[in-house]
This record gives C-alpha cells, sequence and structure tokens, in this order.
C-alpha cells in the first residue's frame, strides 16, 4: 500500500496546442491536481530528452510531455521527430529496467481543456499507484 | 576479376597489397596501423613512402583507437586515399559520413572479416606478439578466440558491407597461408590492377563466416544475460556504474560521439552552491562530482542506436566498467526500434533525421 502523497510531475508543453489546452482547462475551472508543474515549451520537439532524464533523476514522480497531436504541428513536423527521439529514451529505460511508466507523452491540442484534465488526473493516479520515485532518495546520481 | 589470391598468410598479403597501392602510385598514402618494431607499440599510421610500410601492421587484432573517427578528419580526400579498417571502425566511419563528419570520397576502403581484437592491456604486454600465430590460426578455423574484446566475442556484424576490398580472414582456413583479396567495386578492381597474385572471378563465400556468425550470436546471448546489475533499474544502474570516475573517456574514444562540445561537459549542466545547499537539505550528502548516472543514460539516449560495438569505451575505462556490453545492448534495442543496424548501409538514415507519419500510435 503506497502512502498518499502528491506527486510532482514535470510536464513539458508546446506553448501552440498542449500549454494553451492546459491553460483553457484552467480558464474553464476544469478539477486537475496540483502535482502538475506545468512549463512552456515552443514545440514538442524542442525537448532534449536530456531535459526528461533530468528531470527523472531529479526526483520528478512523474514526467509529462504534451505536444500537437500528429500532422497538427504548429512548426509541421516537430511532433513526428518529439515521438522518435520519446521513444529512444522509453526504449533506454526499458532495457535498464528503469520505471518506464514515469514518462509519458501526450498530444493535446489548444481546444481540448478537458483531454488535458483528464489526462493529468489519470496519469496524476497512476503515479500515486507506482509510488514516490526512488531517485529522490540517492545521493549518487 | 573480383578476386586475387597471394602465397602469403592474410597479414603478410596484406601489407603486400598496400605496398602495390602505394608503389604503384595508385594511391597518395595509406591509412593504416603500424607497429613500433623497437617498443613494440602499435599505432596508427599515415604512410606516403613505400619503406614507411614496412611497420604496417594492417590486420593486427589490436585497436588503439577507432579509425573510422580518426579518417573524419582526413576527409574529403583530394588525393586517392587507401584505407584499412576493420568492420566495425567502416561501420563506425559510415555513421559519421551521416552526419557530416567524413566522405567517401577518393578513398579506397580496405576491411576484413574480423576475428576480433585483444583488449589494450594486453596488447601493451611483454608477451603479446607470442599470441598472435596462435590467434589467426584460431580465427582461420572459425573460432572465437578466448583473450579477445567481449564485444568482439559478441560480434554479428563481422563482414564488412560498404567496404571496396574484402581481406578473408575469419573462417577461412586458407588464410594462414594464403591471402584472399576481394574486390566488390570497380575502384577496388583497377587499384588490384598488377597486383601480383592469382585472379579469378571467385566470389566470397558467405558460408566461410556463416558458422562462427551462429557462434557470435550465441556469445551476444550470453554477455547480454550476464549484465546485471544493469538491468535491475536504478539500484542496478547506481552499483554498476558506482565506481564510475567520471573521466568521460568512454565518450572521448567513441567514434560516434562526434560533438567538440559535448552537452555533458558544456556550462549547461554546471552547478553552483544554492544547488549543493538544496541537495543537501533534502538528501543529507551528496556524491561529488555529480551527475554520474545522467552522463551515461545521456549518452545511450543520444547515440546508442548508432553504437558499433566496437568496445574501446570499455578498454579505456579505468575502473573496468562494462560500458561496451551496457552500451551495446541498450543500442540494439534503441535501434530495432527503427529495425536500424548502424553503419549497415550509407543510404540508411539515422533514425532520429526522419519519421513516419503512422509509427508508435501506442505512444501520445
Amino acid at each position: 500500500m503506497k502512502s498518499e502523497f502528491t506527486p510532482r510531475i514535470t510536464a513539458l508543453l508546446c506553448k501552440w496546442c498542449s500549454y494553451t489546452g492546459a491553460d483553457l482547462a484552467g480558464t474553464s475551472r476544469l478539477q486537475y491536481p496540483t502535482s502538475i508543474v506545468a512549463m512552456k515549451v515552443m514545440c514538442s520537439s524542442r525537448v532534449d530528452p536530456v531535459l526528461l532524464i533530468k528531470a527523472f533523476l531529479s526526483g520528478s514522480d512523474g514526467v509529462l510531455v504534451g505536444g500537437c497531436h500528429p500532422g497538427d504541428c504548429h512548426y509541421e513536423v516537430g511532433n513526428y521527430h518529439a515521438r522518435r527521439r520519446f521513444a529512444i529514451l522509453k526504449g533506454v529505460f526499458e532495457t535498464l529496467g528503469l520505471e518506464a511508466g514515469r514518462l509519458k507523452l501526450s498530444w493535446i491540442s489548444a481546444s481540448e481543456g478537458p483531454k488535458f484534465a483528464q489526462v493529468a488526473n489519470e496519469y496524476t493516479q497512476e503515479i500515486k499507484k507506482m509510488g514516490e520515485n526512488p531517485s529522490k532518495k540517492k545521493m549518487f546520481l | 576479376m573480383s578476386r586475387v589470391r597471394i602465397d602469403m598468410s592474410s597479414s603478410e598479403g596484406a601489407v603486400a597489397f598496400l605496398k602495390h597501392l602505394l608503389g604503384s602510385g595508385k594511391v597518395s598514402a595509406i591509412l593504416t596501423m603500424r607497429k613500433n618494431p623497437g617498443t613494440g607499440a602499435y599505432d596508427i599510421g599515415l604512410i606516403a613512402d613505400e619503406a614507411g610500410l614496412d611497420n604496417a601492421a594492417p590486420v593486427a587484432p589490436v585497436m588503439v583507437a577507432n579509425t573510422g573517427r580518426v579518417l573524419s578528419s582526413l576527409t574529403p580526400a583530394v588525393k586517392p586515399l587507401a584505407v584499412m579498417l576493420k568492420p566495425c571502425e567502416l561501420r563506425a566511419f559510415v555513421e559519421r559520413v551521416k552526419r557530416d563528419q567524413g566522405s567517401f570520397e577518393n578513398l579506397l576502403i580496405i576491411s576484413y572479416t574480423c576475428g576480433g581484437v585483444f583488449p589494450l592491456d594486453e596488447a601493451i604486454g611483454e608477451h603479446f606478439q607470442d599470441s598472435i600465430p596462435d590467434y589467426f590460426r584460431r580465427v582461420a578455423s572459425g573460432e572465437i578466440v578466448e583473450g579477445v574484446r567481449e564485444t568482439c566475442k559478441a560480434c554479428e556484424h563481422f563482414v564488412p558491407t560498404c567496404a571496396d576490398v574484402t581481406i578473408s580472414i575469419a573462417g577461412d582456413r586458407d588464410s594462414t597461408s594464403g591471402c584472399s583479396i576481394y574486390l566488390n567495386t570497380d575502384r577496388a578492381r583497377e587499384m588490384a590492377e598488377g597486383l601480383e597474385g592469382k585472379q579469378s572471378d571467385d566470389e566470397f563465400d558467405p558460408a566461410v563466416t556463416a558458422e562462427l556468425a551462429v557462434k557470435r550470436t550465441a556469445e551476444k546471448k550470453k554477455v547480454f544475460d550476464s549484465l546485471a546489475p544493469a538491468g535491475d533499474g536504478l539500484d542496478g544502474l547506481i552499483e554498476i556504474f558506482g565506481k564510475c570516475v567520471g573521466c568521460h573517456g568512454c565518450g572521448h574514444v567513441c567514434p560516434i560521439c562526434y560533438c567538440v562540445l559535448c552537452d555533458f561537459e558544456s556550462h549547461s549542466f554546471d552547478y553552483n552552491l544554492p544547488y549543493f545547499e538544496k541537495e543537501l537539505s533534502e538528501k543529507g550528502s551528496l556524491r561529488l562530482p555529480p551527475d554520474t548516472i545522467f552522463f551515461h543514460l545521456g549518452r545511450m539516449t543520444h547515440m546508442s542506436f548508432s553504437c558499433v560495438g566496437c568496445g574501446l569505451c570499455s578498454d579505456v575505462c579505468p575502473v573496468d566498467i562494462p560500458v561496451a556490453n551496457i552500451f551495446k545492448k541498450v543500442g540494439e534495442h534503441t535501434a530495432s526500434l527503427f529495425d536500424y543496424v548502424a553503419g549497415r548501409d550509407l543510404e540508411e538514415e539515422i533514425p532520429v533525421m526522419v519519421f513516419k507519419e503512422e509509427e508508435f500510435n501506442e505512444l501520445g
């Protein structure tokens, strides 16, 4: 049984779609957990997987990357590249037995306020079940 | 003519071939490994005169640096240059060319079917020379030689695919007394004209290396299965990289890590006192310098799919971390996500440079 804790989920959200979608969730007064720590990037392709590794090793219980739906990227192809990079990072985690479930990629458009709230709620629940990220306790990393 | 057979061992025949290339004026210089007759030390030489080839050791089971990496700085070649590359060095060069770090122009690429190299600390040993004849006998009979690098024992890509010339060694029982030089391209055939030896239209027979390939695959499975604690999550990583001193030697010798300023050596990840104070308040103590695991995970994410498994990283690690085995295992997985094999084909694009509109639908 994992004790109730408020996860800290580092969220890198693209300005044109997912961050705007998150903003819409806010202005629509949709409830979503305070676990999400949102950061704006211009495009999901700006996200170097190394940033996600840093967040994970720094103790983030979850790491979320938000981008436009494939085909709708504001910069046309950015999210396709982001998707491949994310797949590689997941592959590295899986091969080494690291908790790949703490990494999530989600396509959320600017008008999908409810979807953002849903993703935030569901992912927070998933992370709560996984418990705290053990890297918080490691003084090694 | 697709083959010339010289009545000499593969090592001697290779030198004879290089002497022909330079002596006939068909190439202006040769890039190959050399052995210093005085000190017995190996190095990589760029040789423009025939006399210099007296010290050439083109197929010696040693790798002092990844020649594919060294070759980058010599290209684009303006005058014809012949280059001896082990299959993994050639694959590394292909990966570098894909990254605009080299060019095949004016090069004659000579490679061979490789039996592996000995770790550097053995190659500098006093009695290393004594083990070489036995090495070639075993390699010729298709054995996996006990003392070579683990990544070599586990290497399935030991038959070069992008070479102009392939010298047959591994699995070739004739190679201890006959050097078979296969000419794969027009350039190779042109360069081999006038080479003394028995010419024929024999093509390289994959059956020669097939049995060894099966053994290598079995060995690879053994190596991958014995990587624990790597694979055991965060604790496993901390255990295996616990000894890491952060010298970044592995990154420096890696042929794929071409970034002049590596992210992990830049100011991007500098720390200051407030950071350390915060860490101390949360954890009580801190290992310095920080970012040990971070460096390795980051490097894996940046380049693992292009890893050619040469094994130099493990060789240079001062604390004997099996870096090469770990990167090879992770790299095979990340490359397999895209059906990619590093260095197999120059036309095959690096996975992060291209994409498909429909793929990885389970993500996002």
